[in-house]
């Protein structure tokens, strides 16, 4: 396990609120998944602390909260990079070559998909349709949609994001 | 109650009238059809995954599960044709497929849920090999090991765990082909709440759950000459051990089991239900102290070593409500190497105690160190389980169905059947009750046995006229069962003066230890479980001392050693005390 | 309840909307309308929008309205941009840019020149029309009719030389045919006016050249008023094909309303449904209407939604709830994010109609957290709702009360099937589990619950509206209504289409889609996602309907439709299909769990030439399992890319075994690149790209490819300039 994941991390006063917010509802156990999205979105992934702390909190087993943050492909069990560049292999975006662009990407970052860069800055993603189908190959980095992305276009993009 | 509304359906060209609500593959039974099945399992929720025990419904293109579907009136039922066999086949082909092929070094070889499935299937070649799964064994467990390459994910360990434990250590993980059952993050066994009771290694079709060996310790002190091994074993065993070698519940064998343990090489067979006797002296009075003293009631018991672990982890802040008894075995064990070693005048350093038990809880509970002696070593060697002690009678090629009879060693083998009750739920209750009785009264008991608190009911009450004072006793087994019971306590809403808690179902004849099901029967079924208690009442009906505070061996060991019940000596080597367990069970 | 004075509150309620309206100028004001959606946005909505805002400031005109609309669906032309000015035909611009929007801007809303006629959406016209008449009838019985009107028209026109003046154009069916008592057909719409003729005889199109046309007054013996719920939309677009050729229903406000204004929503006949069925209706009877108009579920399984209903609410149960299936998955789908996105309001009163009949207090939207818009304008929408009294207490003062949650799913396509939903919605892991119970007995924790997809529930207030009688008149004998299609891959435009039921593959195909891109050959669509099928040229006759489409051998899923061309392998397009579900198997059926994995290996050795033909026998053995075997809808369905395409493509699987070769070149193990030394000219390019080195040649001398190291990258290919490296 990465070092960085022995963090400790304790819940934030608005996410132990936000959980006693939770616990006031009628079958309260079901915001979990809420719960762990909130997490994410402040830590960039699940640190094993907070699932821990979540699941006493909400009265869940520790190993069912674990059961549900490894179903999901959303969660992130490892710290991500600053930029998640997700590679659209919708059907749309697959016919028109999202491959080469993913491979565009794997060779100039030097990672595979779902690891990040070493500097923390890129992680690389492979994501199911994004939706957006008429602008076939379709990137997303962070919330940006980069669409008809060719090959090409992959270093100054890249290069676009490390030096902003 | 109602009239229950019946359901006629056909089955196979038969028709047959079951009650509304029935599965069809229970109402196939009724027509001789035992639908093949894996995940499913009758004291657990309906799971539906492993799909092997699909049948045909006439109008429905697919087909369904059996375990899973109610019964309808006009149902169509067809259990058995050329295209079902083939899918069944085919399924269990999958399952094989990505299993690991080491069916003849495997310790389930022979007792295999899959490996009887996949006979009867047919699947006699492999069509569709490809990738397997590869992971890790887990062998940090002090009680149960995890070989996840053997799992099969029919869930019956997930579901057993959760819901007839409440422990609930496992979950699946991941998902699709990537699903693997494992306790939370992956940790280690030994860093989960799991609280080695062993009913994932019961439920387990294969041998994904095993215990921790500990045959190996075992046989190389049986072969060092300087060490004197000294066995006891558990009541439930020898309700149980004869399933091991083919025979049918419920016949005890006492007798065969102590002439079983000499020929493997044990130097002196000792009998746990001695202890147990020994544990009652020293409960009883503990409980008649709390009684009349206003100390913290209800006391709960203390010698289930997997309930133990679950109430130091689950229920960290009533630990003062449990009785500081340890179990007969940590009592056995810490007499032979004091009282025992001392008679006999033996280096207790070179006494090798090993328990056979019913039990992979008991592995752990030998090797915590609050129950070590004062040289810092556990007073208890090893521990193998009934299935352990099946094992190595038939490794040492040692005919047990046939042999003869013989009686435990005396000083620290004579039991009552007090002692012998033990293994069953309600056994603990019932011999406090018959000791406390006459120890706070002076009368003898009229009514020897106390009825209420048998069987396999999950939670059983009754109320006690204990000289004109009414005593109410709960009795719990299985750890979900105990939770219920302890939110109670907790909330200081509990009604109770005494408890009994078992963790594991029917108490210790339902271990984590036993025999593995045999061909045609379920593991943790209820049936077996009351005729494993059954041969437990019997011996207590045969013995003419039926009450701990009349064992004789157990009046000597007091006057020679222990002085009273609840002496200093008696806290030295029958008491222990109990604190937080982390992680926290939730 | 006494429902008495529901609708009179109602319209109180829209008159506030609409001097809200007034006040702003909606009406009256030079409309500047740009898209603004998820795709909008990504290809440069968002600056165009800032740019118009800067122009209008620059301008220092104050009778200009900047408005924000949802997505056409017209997606291969955005950003799109509409400028709406009083008295003139609507016109909309496409792929605009900052720098077009400021043409578009000087030229047009200025008017300087007139609108930018080259940057007209589908630049089907080099010129602004004075005049568009769109005969309607494409698609039902009275199409060869209103076709022969045209023509005659067309041909005075021309006669009297207004044939470049005036267009002629034919529409989709829009239901005035089947107008109970008083049908209209032959029928048209007219730009700029947007005024309806009907019962239109030769004999009458004379005069109206002569008073319409020349004169511009309108013949109003002529004019039938049509207030059917889609009209606005056709108000609008009726003039761009890519629209006329739809029928939109459940589209009707996207690419209309800003769908972040409740009182455009509701200046739309928006929550209208609710209030006419709280103050008119019981359970019973809208239950009646939903069984009468025969809507089926959109969502893929096209389970009758009046069961649904019906069942939900006779089900025993205290506590009831509704659930708003948002959680689109399927690759190549992406209408339910439009609809969210475009009129979100539609799904809130849907669900209002739903909850009141099954008497719910509470419905949840379980919607992928992967599309942040949707859940802010939903959001939004909800609050809307809730400030305006369409959601809370006492509804509208009928005494109904009921309010709704978004539950966020976190990435898993099987949670799409109902009870795997029901689990996440729960907290837990979204795997199913065996039904019955169905949920409609028992769902969200054990309580009854009506699950109903995004577009099943845009279709309520329609049916309730329009009247289900009407609703049922568009389709089928056994699927009613119009169906949204995702259209996708090789079709020139890409986009949303709604048709209605009974079009065919080939017309939603080549008219609506504008046909094969690059003037490729059809090879095969794809339909209903991974769980559907592919269908080879023969079957484009085929139409669409529920079960049309399972005869064929595909479904019709969720609506998704993906176009391959000769370039294609249907053997890697299986592969492709396979590997998505086999990623989205939840694990818990072995058939699925296993079976989708061995299949993939078998199809990942034929891509790789390593194949046999036994395999085509494991194949199908194991897909017939994985369908009649798997513990839900997800693995039942997820053999089926495969199945079908070795039932319509047997010859290609065959051709990657035997031959080791990919017909359609797309297997890239299976290619294999060559250097013609007839035409290479030893340029070296073809050298100094290949990412291997394994080129070899001295300038001006033919090269060769090593084809022992050759990675089939294909690099050599495209960069040489003679044609020379040939792909075999």
């Amino acid at each position: 396990m990465d070092v960085s994941n022995k963090e400790k991390f304790t819940l934030s006063s608005e996410l132990i609120e936000y959980i006693d917010s939770c616990k006031q509802q009628a079958h309260f156990k079901s915001f979990l998944i809420n719960v762990l999205q909130r997490i994410q979105d402040i830590h960039g992934y699940l640190p094993q602390c907070l699932m821990e702390e979540t699941a006493l909190r909400l009265g869940v087993p520790t190993a069912k909260v674990y059961g549900v943050a490894t179903f999901y492909h959303m969660f992130r069990l490892e710290p991500q990079g600053k930029h998640t560049i997700n590679i659209c292999l919708g059907t749309a975006c697959y016919v028109k070559g999202a491959q080469r662009v993913l491979d565009a990407f794997k060779s100039h970052l030097n990672i595979d998909i779902d690891e990040t860069t070493e500097d923390l800055m890129f992680t690389l993603k492979a994501a199911r349709c994004v939706g957006t189908c008429g602008l076939a190959p379709v990137v997303m980095i962070d919330n940006d949609v980069y669409a008809k992305v060719t090959p090409e276009d992959v270093l100054t993009i890249i290069t676009k994001y490390r030096q902003s | 109650m109602t009239e229950q509304n019946m359901v006629t359906l056909t089955i196979d060209d038969e028709k047959v009238t079951v009650p509304a609500g029935t599965s069809v593959m229970h109402a196939a039974e009724k027509v001789g059809i035992k639908v093949p099945r894996l995940c499913y399992h009758p004291r657990l929720s309906v799971e539906g995954a492993c799909r092997v025990c699909i049948v045909e419904l006439k109008g429905s293109r697919n087909f369904i599960a059996s375990c899973a579907t109610p019964v309808q009136e006009g149902m169509e039922v067809i259990t058995t044709s050329p295209s079902i066999r083939e899918a069944r086949r085919d399924i269990v082909e999958l399952i094989l497929d990505n299993h690991p092929k080491e069916c003849q070094t495997c310790e389930r070889d022979g007792n295999c849920e899959l490996q009887r499935l996949a006979y009867a299937m047919g699947v006699r070649e492999r069509h569709f090999e490809g990738k397997r799964k590869n992971y890790d064994n887990d062998l940090s467990g002090a009680g149960v090991i995890r070989i996840p390459n053997k799992c099969v994910l029919c869930q019956r360990c997930v579901r057993v765990c959760e819901e007839v434990q409440g422990v609930t250590a496992l979950s699946q993980t991941h998902r699709g082909f990537d699903t693997v059952v494992m306790p939370a993050f992956n940790l280690p066994f030994a860093e989960s709440v799991c609280t080695y009771c062993g009913q994932c290694i019961n439920v387990c079709p294969t041998a994904a759950f095993l215990e921790k060996d500990s045959t190996r310790a075992l046989f190389k002190a049986i072969s060092n000459p300087e060490m004197t091994v000294i066995a006891q074993f558990a009541p439930s065993v020898r309700a149980a051990v004869g399933e091991g070698f083919g025979l049918e519940p419920g016949i005890s064998m006492e007798g065969q089991m102590v002439t079983a343990l000499r020929k493997l090489g044990v130097d002196v067979v000792f009998d746990t239900q001695f202890s147990a006797d020994l544990t009652i002296m020293e409960e009883a009075h503990e409980f008649i102290h709390r009684l009349t003293n206003g100390g913290v009631l209800p006391m709960i018991t203390s010698c289930s070593a997997a309930w133990m672990k679950y109430i130091e982890q689950f229920h960290p802040s009533i630990l003062a409500n449990v009785s500081t008894c340890k179990s007969p075995m940590s009592m056995m064990s810490a007499v032979t190497k004091s009282f025992y070693a001392k008679k006999m005048n033996l280096d207790p350093d070179k006494i090798f105690n090993v328990a056979v038990m019913c039990c992979t809880a008991k592995k752990y509970e030998a090797a915590r160190p609050e129950l070590y002696g004062d040289n810092g070593k556990p007073y208890t060697d090893a521990v193998i389980t009934t299935r352990e002690f099946v094992w190595m009678v038939k490794a040492q090629g040692i005919d047990f169905i046939n042999l003869k009879k013989s009686e435990p060693d005396s000083a620290l083998g004579f039991s009552s059947g007090a002692g012998a009750i033990f293994g069953t739920t309600g056994g603990v209750m019932e011999a406090a009750l018959r000791t406390a009785y006459e120890k706070i009264t002076g009368e003898s008991l009229a009514e020897i046995n106390f009825n209420a608190v048998r069987g396999m009911k999950g939670i059983k009450e009754a109320e006690v006229n204990i000289g004109g004072n009414i005593v109410k006793v709960a009795v719990a087994h299985g750890l979900a069962n105990a939770k219920t019971l302890m939110k109670q306590v907790e909330e200081g809403v509990s009604p109770y003066h005494f408890i009994e808690v078992m963790g594991c179902p029917g108490g210790c004849i339902g271990g984590g230890g036993q025999p593995y099901a045999g061909s045609n029967s379920i593991p943790l079924d209820t049936a077996i479980l009351e005729k494993r208690a059954q041969a437990l009442y019997n011996i207590d009906e045969k013995k003419v001392i039926r009450k701990s505070h009349e064992n004789p061996e157990i009046q000597r060991l007091y006057k020679e050693f222990l002085g009273a019940p609840l002496s200093e000596v008696a806290h030295k080597y029958l008491h222990t005390h109990y604190k937080q367990h982390f992680p926290q069970g939730i | 309840m006494n429902t008495k004075g529901i609708l009179q509150r109602y319209f109180e309620f829209k008159e506030q909307s609409l001097s809200r309206l007034r006040q702003q100028g909606y009406f009256d004001r030079c409309k500047i309308q740009v898209g603004s959606a998820t795709c909008e946005n990504a290809s440069g909505a968002e600056a165009v929008y800032r740019e118009f805002d800067k122009m209008i400031k620059a301008s220092g005109r104050t009778d200009i309205l900047l408005h924000k609309t949802g997505c056409t669906g017209h997606c291969s032309s955005e950003p799109i941009v509409g400028v709406f000015k009083p008295g003139e035909i609507p016109v909309k611009y496409g792929e605009v840019t900052a720098q077009k929007a400021f043409e578009i801007f000087t030229s047009h809303v200025q008017g300087h020149s007139g609108p930018v006629v080259d940057m007209i959406l589908d630049k089907k016209t080099d010129r602004l029309y004075r005049n568009e008449f769109i005969f309607c009838g494409r698609g039902s019985q009275c199409e060869g009719a209103n076709d022969k009107l045209a023509a005659v028209f067309q041909e005075k026109l021309n006669q009297r030389g207004l044939g470049d003046q005036v267009k002629i154009g034919s529409g989709v069916c829009l239901g005035l045919c089947a107008e109970q008592g008083t049908p209209v057909s032959p029928a048209c719409f007219v730009f700029p006016e947007r005024i309806f003729y009907g019962n239109i005889q030769e004999s009458d199109l004379d005069e109206i050249i002569d008073s319409h046309i020349e004169k511009r007054q309108l013949v109003s013996r002529l004019e039938v008023s049509f207030d059917k719920i889609h009209n606005h939309f056709f108000d609008h677009y009726g003039d761009v094909e890519y629209f006329n050729h739809q029928l939109r229903l459940t589209l009707k406000n996207c690419g209309v309303i800003d769908p972040e204004s409740i009182d455009e929503y509701i200046y739309y006949r928006g929550f209208e449904a609710a209030a006419k069925v709280f103050e008119n209706d019981t359970a019973e009877t809208i239950i009646d209407k939903i069984l009468k108009s025969g809507l089926r579920g959109r969502g893929g399984g096209g389970y009758p939604t009046g069961f649904k209903w019906r069942n939900t609410y006779l089900a025993k149960g205290d506590e009831k709830f509704i659930v708003c299936n948002a959680d689109e998955g399927d690759p190549g789908a992406f209408m339910d994010r439009s609809m969210l996105e475009g009129d979100p309001f539609s799904i809130i009163e849907g669900m209002l109609i739903g909850g009141f009949t099954i008497n719910a207090k509470k419905g949840y939207i379980y919607i992928r957290a992967e599309y942040p818009l949707a859940i802010k304008r939903l959001e939004n929408a909800i609050t809307l709702a809730r400030e305006f009294g369409f959601l809370g207490d006492n509804i509208l003062g009928s005494g109904y009360s009921f309010d709704i949650e978004l539950r966020l799913g976190a990435g898993a396509f099987v949670c799409g099937e109902e009870t795997a939903l029901i689990h996440s919605i729960e907290g837990l892991r979204g795997m199913p589990r065996p039904r019955p119970p169905y949920p409609s007995v028992s769902g969200l924790w054990g309580c009854p619950t009506m699950i109903n997809n995004v577009e099943t529930l845009a279709n309520v207030p329609v049916i309730m509206l329009d009247g289900p009688q009407w609703f049922a008149s568009i389709g089928t004998q056994n699927s009613k209504g119009t169906k949204v299609f995702a259209l996708a891959g090789k079709i020139n435009q890409t986009g949303l289409v709604e048709v209605p039921m009974g079009t065919t593959l080939r017309d939603i195909i080549f008219k609506n889609g504008g046909g094969i891109k690059n003037n490729k050959k059809f090879k095969a669509v794809q339909t209903g996602g991974p769980s559907g099928g592919c269908l080879p040229e023969q079957f484009l006759d085929t139409i669409v309907d529920y079960d049309s489409l399972t005869q064929a051998g595909s479904i019709m899923g969720s609506g998704g439709m993906i176009v391959l061309d000769e370039d294609d392998c249907m053997v890697d397009i299986a592969k492709f299909f396979l590997d998505f579900t086999q990623n989205e198997s939840c694990g818990k059926c072995t058939p699925c769990r296993e079976g989708t994995m061995r299949m993939l290996e078998i199809l990942q050795r034929i891509t790789e030439g390593k194949g046999t033909m036994d395999d085509l026998t494991k194949l199908e053995r194991l897909g017939n399992l994985i369908k009649r075997a798997s513990l839900c809808g997800l693995g039942q369905t997820a053999p089926n890319p495969v199945l079908s395409t070795l039932r319509h493509f047997r010859d290609e699987y065959v051709e990657h075994i035997t031959n080791k070769r990919c017909p359609a070149h797309r297997c890239q193990n299976l290619l294999r690149y060559n250097i013609n030394p007839d035409k290479c000219v030893g340029c070296t390019a073809c050298a100094r790209v290949c990412p291997v080195r394994c080129i070899s040649g001295s300038p001006k001398k033919v090269h060769e490819i090593d084809q022992q190291k050759c990675i089939k990258c294909g690099m050599c290919y495209e960069t040489c300039k003679f044609d020379a490296i040939d792909k075999l």
